[in-house]
């Protein structure tokens, strides 16, 4: 567990407000919400590693976990989709308002494992928005790293996040490859489901590759099949999941899949450790 | 079992004196919490005299069933446990855990500072100080300490009541948890008919004992209150094998067992809620009429319950086979990958306040008969006990 840099108090269900300085909107039903916490010595410790999430608050509302799609200076993004009741009512603030904000939680991303090593990011929808915070991190040291290839799916051509950043990722040299379900009249882009994007994909060396995968359960089942048949390592594949995630420190039960905790074991898992637990329906 | 290591002898406090015990410790300022009679249970609640202990009474218990009756003695001890568990003081089933209110364009966000009390335990059975060492692992033993927890915790006093019998739905002894009490508390009592032999095991302990009539424990005392808890022993039928448990269990997440159980299992959540290691819960917000002042209240949950695994993309568990497999395969295999322990102490609980009998030992045994372990099969042919 990441958790250097965390708000930590005694009391892990203080939240700390935190003022909504600027929305992004990226896609129908989708923005980015741009936050500062309040209190300055506050928003100076925070740190936070790609992956991690954070409980976002709106009293009488309710709470919600939501990854952090990236941090510039002290402003914490993320990006939401409509959802629940907690998404509906952040939808509905301007900037200037405030909620409360505790974490980061969980896992992160194995990002200190890619050193010189080539990087695959699969992602599934809104499943972009948890890994972008890797490209940036690669982007801003790219000499450390080796390739880096981000393969994006969504049902709609509309549907695809982040497409204002394609262009600058791409000439900083990340391969940025889309497709989509369902094409719409002006799609010139390919069309099928985001696994047909990694067969097509020629990886060089799949032993010093590692691939890291977000979005729906069933999408990161056939994503790490394809992944193995390409003859990446096991346990160079990495996942992030969602479960029901009620107080984020492994109190109430509720993330529970097999022996893990999502929330404080999770949501970033190695494939190898996961893969038994995957497939038990209703589990 | 191993014995406990007390620091000074054993001694004899007569029934006659047990008020002054209850005496001391609310001077001492304790609130002392102990078995009473309610509603025909034996549950726990707050004891100012001894004649609110259910002297002469015991249960009898089944699965499915829970009786109480008139001993033929004046035991203050005589039963086993009841519906209640010691969870509920240390892990409230209503906690408070936030509070906010609204400010100009948002809210002024806090947590109410823990209330802890000085609470005097009296009558902690060896599976229930099993129980509280499992629930210290959940709340303070991670990265995260639940701070109400804590330090509640830390102004404890523990009474052990060592058992002198058993119901049918006990099977400590298969989870190395009792009947006797070995560590973890304070004062350690053991009944007789005219009295208690009392181990003192704390510092604490012996600073409420020292001014108390007692006197050293006479070997014929001693030997007695020996036979009296041999007696518990003896009558524990129920067992479950642990060996391999874990393992076993998760190997066989898809077996026909589980569908079977589901047959039968309402998904009351009752197990859970009698359960004195269940910690699931979920936090609710609470709002006056205004909106303007809102309070986070964390309540118990369950995992029988079918929203408690609901996510955007729907409910993870779906059906009770799902949700039964959860708390037992929780409860008895991922507890050790979670906390280094099992969860269950063999109390029986869930046992007895199943609505339809359902038994965990059972429903072990019947995973564990049809799926041949590697050993068994090599001395297979009737060979085995």
């Amino acid at each position: 567990m990441n958790s250097a840099g965390a708000l930590r108090t005694a009391d892990p269900w203080l939240s700390f407000s935190a003022r909504l300085v600027n929305i992004v909107e990226e896609i129908p039903g989708v923005a980015t919400y741009e936050f500062e916490l309040e209190v300055l010595s506050v928003a100076g410790s925070y740190r936070y590693a790609p992956g991690q999430f954070n409980m976002l608050y709106l009293p009488g509302v309710g709470e919600a976990a939501i990854s952090l799609s990236g941090m510039n200076g002290l402003v914490l993004h993320h990006t939401i989709r409509e959802a629940g009741n907690v998404t509906h009512a952040i939808a509905q603030m301007k900037p200037g308002m405030s909620l409360g904000l505790r974490g980061p939680f969980g896992s992160s991303w194995p990002i200190d494992d890619c050193l010189e090593k080539d990087i695959i990011l699969v992602a599934g929808g809104i499943g972009l928005a948890p890994v972008r915070p890797i490209i940036q991190a690669v982007l801003k040291e790219p000499a450390k790293y080796g390739k880096l290839i981000v393969l994006h799916g969504a049902r709609t051509p509309n549907g695809l996040l982040y497409t204002r950043e394609y262009n600058d990722w791409r000439t900083q040299g990340v391969q940025v490859e889309v497709i989509v379900d369902r094409a719409d009249t002006l799609w010139l882009g390919q069309v099928g489901v985001i696994t047909q994007l990694l067969e097509r994909l020629p990886i060089a060396r799949p032993d010093e590759t590692i691939m890291m995968t977000c979005g729906p359960e069933i999408m990161m089942h056939f994503v790490t099949k394809t992944a193995l048949a390409h003859g990446i390592p096991e346990h160079h594949i990495w996942l992030s999941l969602e479960r029901h995630m009620n107080c984020a420190i492994g109190h109430c039960g509720h993330c529970q899949l097999g022996p893990a905790f999502v929330c404080k074991d999770g949501p970033v898992f190695r494939y190898d450790r996961m893969e038994p637990l995957l497939t038990v329906e209703g589990l | 079992m191993a014995q406990p290591a007390l620091s000074m002898n054993p001694v004899f406090l007569s029934k006659d004196a047990f008020q002054s015990l209850l005496d001391g410790l609310h001077t001492a300022g304790y609130t002392v919490l102990g078995p009473t009679l309610s509603q025909n249970a034996i549950v726990y609640d707050e004891i100012r005299r001894i004649e609110e202990l259910p002297r002469g009474w015991t249960d009898s218990q089944e699965p499915g069933k829970y009786r109480l009756h008139k001993r033929d003695d004046d035991a203050y001890f005589g039963f086993v446990v009841g519906p209640h568990s010691w969870k509920k003081y240390l892990f409230p089933p209503v906690t408070t855990v936030g509070s906010s209110t609204r400010v100009e364009l948002g809210w002024k966000l806090d947590t109410p500072k823990p209330q802890p009390r000085k609470l005097a335990f009296l009558g902690v059975r060896a599976c229930e100080l099993a129980a509280l060492a499992v629930q210290d692992r959940v709340f303070t033993g991670g990265p995260y300490v639940d701070p109400h927890y804590q330090t509640q915790r830390e102004n404890l006093l523990l009474i052990a009541v060592n058992c002198t019998q058993a119901a049918s739905t006990c099977f400590c002894t298969s989870m190395n948890t009792g009947p006797r009490c070995t560590s973890g508390f304070d004062l350690g009592l053991t009944e007789l008919d005219d009295g208690f032999v009392l181990e003192v095991a704390t510092p604490l302990g012996e600073s409420l004992i020292s001014p108390l009539k007692t006197t050293p424990a006479l070997p014929e005392q001693l030997t007695r209150a020996e036979q009296a808890r041999a007696g518990a022993v003896k009558q524990i039928s129920k067992s479950m094998e642990t060996d391999g448990i874990r393992d076993l269990l998760l190997n066989n997440l898809n077996h026909p067992r589980w569908k079977e159980v589901a047959q039968r299992c309402l998904s009351c959540a009752n197990c859970t809620m009698v359960c004195p290691t269940c910690f699931c819960s979920t936090v609710t917000e609470v709002v006056d009429l205004q909106g303007d002042q809102v309070d986070r209240v964390r309540r118990w949950d369950s995992c029988f319950n079918i929203d408690f695994s609901y996510t955007n993309g729907g409910t993870v568990r779906k059906t009770i086979h799902d949700r039964y497999r959860q708390w037992m395969t929780h409860k008895l295999a991922t507890w050790h990958d979670q906390f280094g322990s099992s969860g269950c102490v063999g109390c029986g609980r869930c046992i007895t306040w199943c609505p339809v009998g359902i038994d965990i030992t059972v429903e072990a045994a019947a995973i564990r008969q049809s799926i041949p372990l590697p050993m068994a099969e090599e001395t297979s042919e009737g060979t085995q006990p």
